[in-house]
């Protein structure tokens, strides 16, 4: 609270609503460790209206001249106004195709494969420029999102089409953001051979020499992860016909461990497909499964449906329960009962402390081992193992799951899946399928040996279809000084990249949106990738890639896959299914079957023991250990060239355009380190500079880095930010590494991070309790006490609705942070990228962000995260201070903001509790401008903004336009579920409901006021009656501990 | 003391002050005819085309019917421009010699578009749908003048947001029966048994002045 001077009667009242909030009962929630500490510098911090930029305003610049440079701008913005507006044309089409139909937008189903699995999209198509993506809710791996069946599976005919599509599927930040890599400007445009422009006739006579009766002698190809079956193929009669070459597959984020894990345990490189959806309890061993991955979307939907109280009976509530150890803080293990933060060695002790404790021959960890079981209170184990064996939901047909994490080495995923078998949990909660991937081998081996073959000069062609190696090949191999010997290089890729420029020949890939392919979902479904435009440069795609290495450079894509499928299909007309599949997304009955697996638990035990022998004394090692990890943001650093990705604040730490050395409280304390201080972290005979920065929840003597950054070819976004983390990986220990030194250095590099922008002062903004607290007092718990106040009387005269009254409900049991909403209404409302600096004045323009808000002791806390998009509030304090009505109440109860209005006065987001509101303060919008490629990425139905405007979350206003329309012209109204909103319909848990709330019966207001006891407003003592209300964080921690 | 100003300044101020009143309110009202006039709204001028074409030829000499050439009117935002096909349907047999279609048989040889100058164009932040106002009952004649008389395009209404208001805040006088949207000369009069008053209700017309109905 603020210890300014106030009228006693106002004061008094504040320090009674103080006291009021400091007296209830539920968690306490913190957004950042200087608000825990609640330090001095803290409170200035808050004290100021524009941190870190009212200084600017005290520099030189005189009273006078002051005036005198506002009049000049008053001046020249009235004059920029009295422009006449321009003539424009209308071209319409010679021949015009017959389903188009201009201003309305038509959905294609395709693919994009990520991680080693596919992921089914619709992409919105505006007259043939794919504008925006959403999950297709047919394919496995998006579960539907939007309409009313509750089931998780799509059966409706959402797909390919003319007409509204308001069904959608669940994506994630990378299938959000795809369609800003179509239109970047940075794109590959052209050929080259070395530096100079070539053409594909010139890279086709060059070919044919080295390929003519060699038998593919010296010939590599090296591939990112392939789960196209046609590319499979194609690679596979490759090697036949020139039988000396070899098909490397590699991707620096890979699912090797997994696989050898599981040949380990079966003698066969599984993977392990896990249905949460009967999953009682939960042991992640260092598994972020709710949001990283291909499973991720599937696996966030599935764990969080068994956490929804509010919406099933209150009455008898149960829950699923979460057991978390984590390396390195991630969603997952914030959202989980119980957490611990645990160094890398530790994990495998636990999992083989479960094992043991368990009834499996696995020696127990004796205490004379080092490290064992540091940092696992032993009442946690014994809880955790009581629960594994014996915690049961009333339903009665669930079981327990143990997951573990890809970072982990074979042997934990080996007994991971002996205490699934062990606990009964196999064919429950977890199958086993062939691997999605077309080669599932140990992709860090491969590679190794491929460097191996390039320096002893085996390799004479080596045909790199997409993948960066030169960046990102661990650091070990020396994979650049290696390729250096090969004769003959040539890269496919999107971007003139790192490898690229080391390179003979550089062939621009189509993007995902050009091309024909296929990809595989992780449960091993087909689907067919489908082009939404002409490649706008010239791009090949990896089948047309490898046809020319076959001797087929005629053939397109589109015949390659389509012949491929002509021969795999079996029984009716081929042309009809062929059009069924490319309308649905997913290819039916193309999902592979459960495999019946043998337990080898003696090669586990074996494994076990040479671990152990190796490990045997490593503990007690002083110096610190590293974790790696894909940036949650740009991952391994294939989308650093993306806007929107790079100001996505990353969940945890809230940095933004850049990557830092995440470290515990206790460590940089220890080493005297404070955020932003550079620090020089030093492993494998490399040494790279990085701002530190204190991440509750980290372990101690663990130093996280994010691989990614640090481009040095990458485009004008990705090039420069960051560092280069790389360096320090090797092949033998790609995630976890000890013996690494992290030394303090004078430096400091500034870091843009948002987890302070906007705050709202200790109020209580998020609230959460316990399963066993709700059970208590289903009606009303004992944690929600203080919210549930009497409506307060209001100046000025009631709204009144006779159509629609939209709202939205947030779970906050439900939302993992995974920002999938924050990318997907960027992409919906053409909001602005506005660069670090910008962000670090908190000028960030997102409309809709995730605030997250830890819980529990410092050193191993949980976080909730709260979705804040505008509240819509009945009794907007932004709307009577607008001088000139631009920001207005509509008949609908939205809080509406008319861009051509604004003269940019800002009283409204002065006078927003929630601090929703974005100002233009430069002219972002203006790289559309310069760019005409970016043009085509705007979503017509959006205004673009410029300088000066104010704006802010709109409920999507142009989605309930459509659909009023839409329905008006059926002479009806707009069903329940018709309505979608982009953040609601990208989120995979469904943590957004949206609707009218004038219908008793929809979804939106049976989450609300007495249907639901958890249903509570931000803010509420303010008497702004948002129409955004939160149902408060539930857990389900065990009594025990 | 002598007086500084002649008594005659008192007149002159008199009429200075009111003048300047009368200056005043004379540029306010210079700027808002202005504002209104042709000149800014471009209401009634005559854009010159590539081709020559003839909506009074089209339209009411011949005929054709609006969709003909704007298919979409009915269903999309936008009515749709006719591709350079639709022409050729009839002109690849009649006047297919005429020299004032040479530029339609040339894009439709070459496969070039038609740049065709953009007569009613709304500011990039209003969003207008065809498609419901013709269900509600608003016939192209209503904000596109009797086209059938156009020998070349002009725009009837200035298209400024004064102009939208006056027909969004009472759209009673504007409606026509479902069955007569696209007859240009329909007046009340032609159907006697039209009742305004009871087409609001049965089409749900209903006064909309939401600043989100065409700003978003």
């Amino acid at each position: 609270m603020t210890n300014e001077p106030m009228a006693p009667r106002e004061g008094n009242e504040l320090v009674a609503l103080a006291r009021r909030l400091h007296g209830h009962r539920g968690r306490r929630y913190w957004r950042s460790l200087e608000e825990l500490a609640d330090s001095p510098q803290f409170h200035d911090y808050l004290q100021r209206e524009f941190p870190g930029q009212a200084a600017s305003l005290l520099g030189d610049v005189s009273r006078r001249r002051f005036l005198q440079l506002m009049a000049a701008s008053l001046a020249l913005a009235g004059l920029n106004g009295c422009r006449r507006q321009p003539a424009e044309s209308i071209v319409p089409y010679v021949r015009q195709p017959e389903p188009l139909v201009p201003g309305e937008p038509r959905y294609y189903a395709t693919a994009m494969p990520h991680d080693g699995a596919a992921m089914g999209l619709l992409v919105e198509s505006h007259m043939a420029r794919p504008t925006k993506v959403e999950g297709n809710p047919q394919h496995p791996a998006s579960p539907a999102t939007g309409a009313s069946n509750s089931s998780g599976q799509g059966d409706s005919t959402a797909a390919t089409g003319g007409g509204r599509v308001s069904e959608f599927g669940a994506s994630n930040t990378f299938a959000q953001a795809a369609v800003l890599a179509l239109y970047d400007p940075d794109r590959s445009q052209a050929i080259r051979r070395g530096r100079r422009i070539s053409t594909w006739d010139a890279f086709l006579t060059d070919l044919q020499p080295r390929l003519q009766g060699r038998d593919g002698r010296g010939l590599r190809i090296l591939t990112e992860t392939v789960t196209s079956p046609t590319l499979a193929a194609q690679l596979q009669a490759l090697t036949e016909k020139h039988p000396r070459a070899k098909w490397v597959p590699f991707d620096p984020v890979n699912h090797s461990h997994a696989r050898e894990g599981a040949r380990l345990a079966f003698g066969r490189p599984l993977q392990a497909i896990y249905d949460f959806r009967r999953a009682d309890i939960v042991l992640s061993l260092d598994d972020d499964f709710l949001t990283s991955g291909s499973g991720a979307l599937r696996h966030a939907r599935q764990f969080t449906e068994r956490r929804r109280v509010a919406a099933a009976d209150v009455n008898r509530p149960e829950m699923n329960r979460l057991y978390a150890v984590e390396t390195t803080p991630t969603p997952t293990g914030m959202k989980a009962d119980h957490r611990l933060a645990l160094d890398p060695t530790a994990v495998v002790q636990l999992a083989i402390a479960v094992a043991a404790r368990l009834g499996m021959n696995v020696p127990e960890p004796s205490d004379s081992s080092a490290g064992a079981l540091d940092g696992v209170p032993p009442s946690w184990l014994d809880a955790l193992v009581d629960d594994l064996q014996n915690y049961r939901l009333s339903g009665g047909e669930g079981g327990a799951l143990v997951v573990a994490g890809r970072w982990q080495p074979p042997i934990v995923h080996a007994l991971a899946h002996a205490i699934n078998e062990q606990l009964g949990s196999v064919g429950v909660t977890v199958r086993y399928t062939q691997a999605a991937e077309a080669q599932p081998v140990d992709q860090f081996a491969a590679l190794a040996q491929l460097v191996e073959e390039m320096r002893d000069g085996d390799v004479e062609m080596l045909v790199m279809l997409g993948g960066n190696p030169v960046f990102n090949a661990p650091a070990d191999l020396k994979f650049t000084e290696a390729l250096e010997k090969v004769p003959c290089r040539v890269h496919l890729s999107s971007e003139y990249d790192e490898t690229s420029n080391r390179c003979h020949w550089h062939l621009p890939r189509a993007h995902l949106f050009e091309s024909w392919s296929d990809a595989r979902a992780e449960d091993g479904t087909v689907s067919i990738i489908q082009p939404l435009i002409e490649p706008l440069y010239d791009g090949r795609g990896d089948h047309e890639a490898v046809a020319s290495l076959l001797g087929e450079a005629n053939k397109t894509s589109k015949e390659i896959v389509e012949a491929h499928w002509r021969n795999q299909h079996q029984g009716d007309e081929f042309n009809a299914w062929w059009r069924r599949t490319l309308h649905d997304g997913v290819m039916t009955e193309s999902a592979r079957p459960a495999e019946n697996t043998e337990l080898d638990f003696g090669a586990i035990r074996e494994a076990l023991d040479s671990w152990r022998s190796s490990h045997d004394g490593a503990g007690d090692d002083a110096s610190m250990q590293i974790v790696f990890r894909p940036d949650p943001t740009i991952w391994d650093g294939r989308f650093a060239n993306n806007g929107w990705l790079q100001e996505l604040p990353k969940p945890l730490s809230k940095l933004t355009w850049d990557n830092a050395a995440l470290l515990s409280p206790n460590t940089a304390e220890r080493l005297g380190l404070e955020n932003e201080q550079v620090v020089l972290v030093r492993h494998a005979d490399a040494e790279v500079e990085l701002p530190a920065w204190i991440l509750p929840g980290q372990p101690d003597n663990v130093v996280t880095v994010h691989l990614g950054y640090g481009r040095t070819h990458a485009g004008r976004i990705a090039t420069g930010a960051g560092s280069n983390v790389y360096p320090l990986r090797t092949s033998q220990s790609p995630w976890f590494a000890a013996g690494v030194e992290v030394r303090k250095t004078p430096k400091r590099r500034a870091l843009a991070c948002t987890q302070h922008h906007h705050l709202m002062e200790g109020r209580r903004l998020v609230v959460g309790g316990t399963l066993e607290q709700l059970r208590a007092s289903p009606s009303h718990p004992e944690f929600m006490e203080v919210l549930h106040g009497e409506p307060e009387e209001s100046f000025y005269p009631p709204h009144e609705y006779d159509g629609y009254k939209w709202g939205m409900a947030i779970d906050l049991s439900a939302c993992v942070g995974c920002n999938g909403c924050v990318v997907a209404c960027q992409a919906e409302n053409n909001i602005p990228v506005v660069g670090k600096e910008e962000v670090a004045r908190g000028r960030e323009m997102h409309w809709i962000r995730v605030d997250q808000y830890f819980s529990g002791e410092r050193d191993n806390p949980t976080a909730e995260f709260q979705p804040l998009p505008c509240m819509h509030c009945e009794l907007a304090p932004c709307e009577p201070v607008c001088p000139v009505a631009a920001t207005s109440h509509s008949s609908e109860g939205l809080n509406e903001m008319t861009y051509n209005r604004c003269v940019g006065t800002r009283y409204c987001a002065n006078n927003c509790p929630y601090k929703v509101r974005r100002f233009n303060y430069l002219d972002y919008s203006s790289d559309i401008q310069q760019h005409p490629s970016l043009h085509l990425l705007q979503n017509p139905d959006v205004t673009v903004r410029s300088r000066g405007v104010m704006e802010k979350c709109t409920y999507c206003v142009q989605r309930i336009s459509a659909a009023r329309i839409a329905a008006e012209k059926q002479d009806r109204s707009i069903r329940d579920g018709e309505v979608v909103t982009a953040c609601q319909a990208a989120c995979p848990t469904r943590a957004i409901e949206f609707g009218d709330l004038n219908d008793p019966n929809s979804r939106v207001t049976r989450l609300k006021g007495e249907h639901n006891p958890l249903d509570y407003a931000l803010l509420g003592e303010l008497n702004t009656r948002p129409r955004t209300t939160y149902s408060a964080a539930l857990r389900n921690p065990n009594p025990k501990l | 003391m002598p007086q500084i100003f002649h008594p005659s300044m008192n007149t002159l101020s008199r009429v200075s002050i009111f003048g300047a009143g009368f200056v005043l309110a004379a540029a306010v009202a210079v700027a808002y005819a202005i504002a209104r006039s042709p000149y800014v709204t471009e209401s009634g001028v005559v854009r010159e085309q590539p081709v020559p074409f003839s909506h009074r030829h089209h339209a009411g000499e011949i005929g054709i019917d609006c969709r003909y050439c704007h298919t979409n009117v009915e269903t999309s935002s936008s009515a749709g421009m006719p591709p350079t096909k639709t022409c050729m349907n009839c002109h690849a047999e009649l006047w297919k010699d005429s020299p004032l279609l040479a530029p339609v048989r040339e894009s439709f040889e070459s496969d070039t578009p038609i740049a065709w100058t953009r007569v009613h164009d709304l500011p990039d932040f209003a969003y207008f749908n065809h498609s419901i106002h013709l269900h509600k009952g608003i016939g192209c004649a209503t904000c596109h003048g009797r086209v059938d008389d156009m020998p070349l395009m002009w725009r009837e209404a200035t298209l400024q947001m004064q102009w939208c208001l006056d027909c969004h805040r009472n759209p009673r006088p504007h409606l026509r029966p479902r069955d007569k949207l696209f007859d240009m000369d329909w007046t009340p009069e032609d159907t006697p048994e039209f009742d305004a008053a009871k087409q609001m209700i049965d089409y749900h017309v209903r006064s909309n002045t939401d600043c989100s109905t065409c700003h978003r």
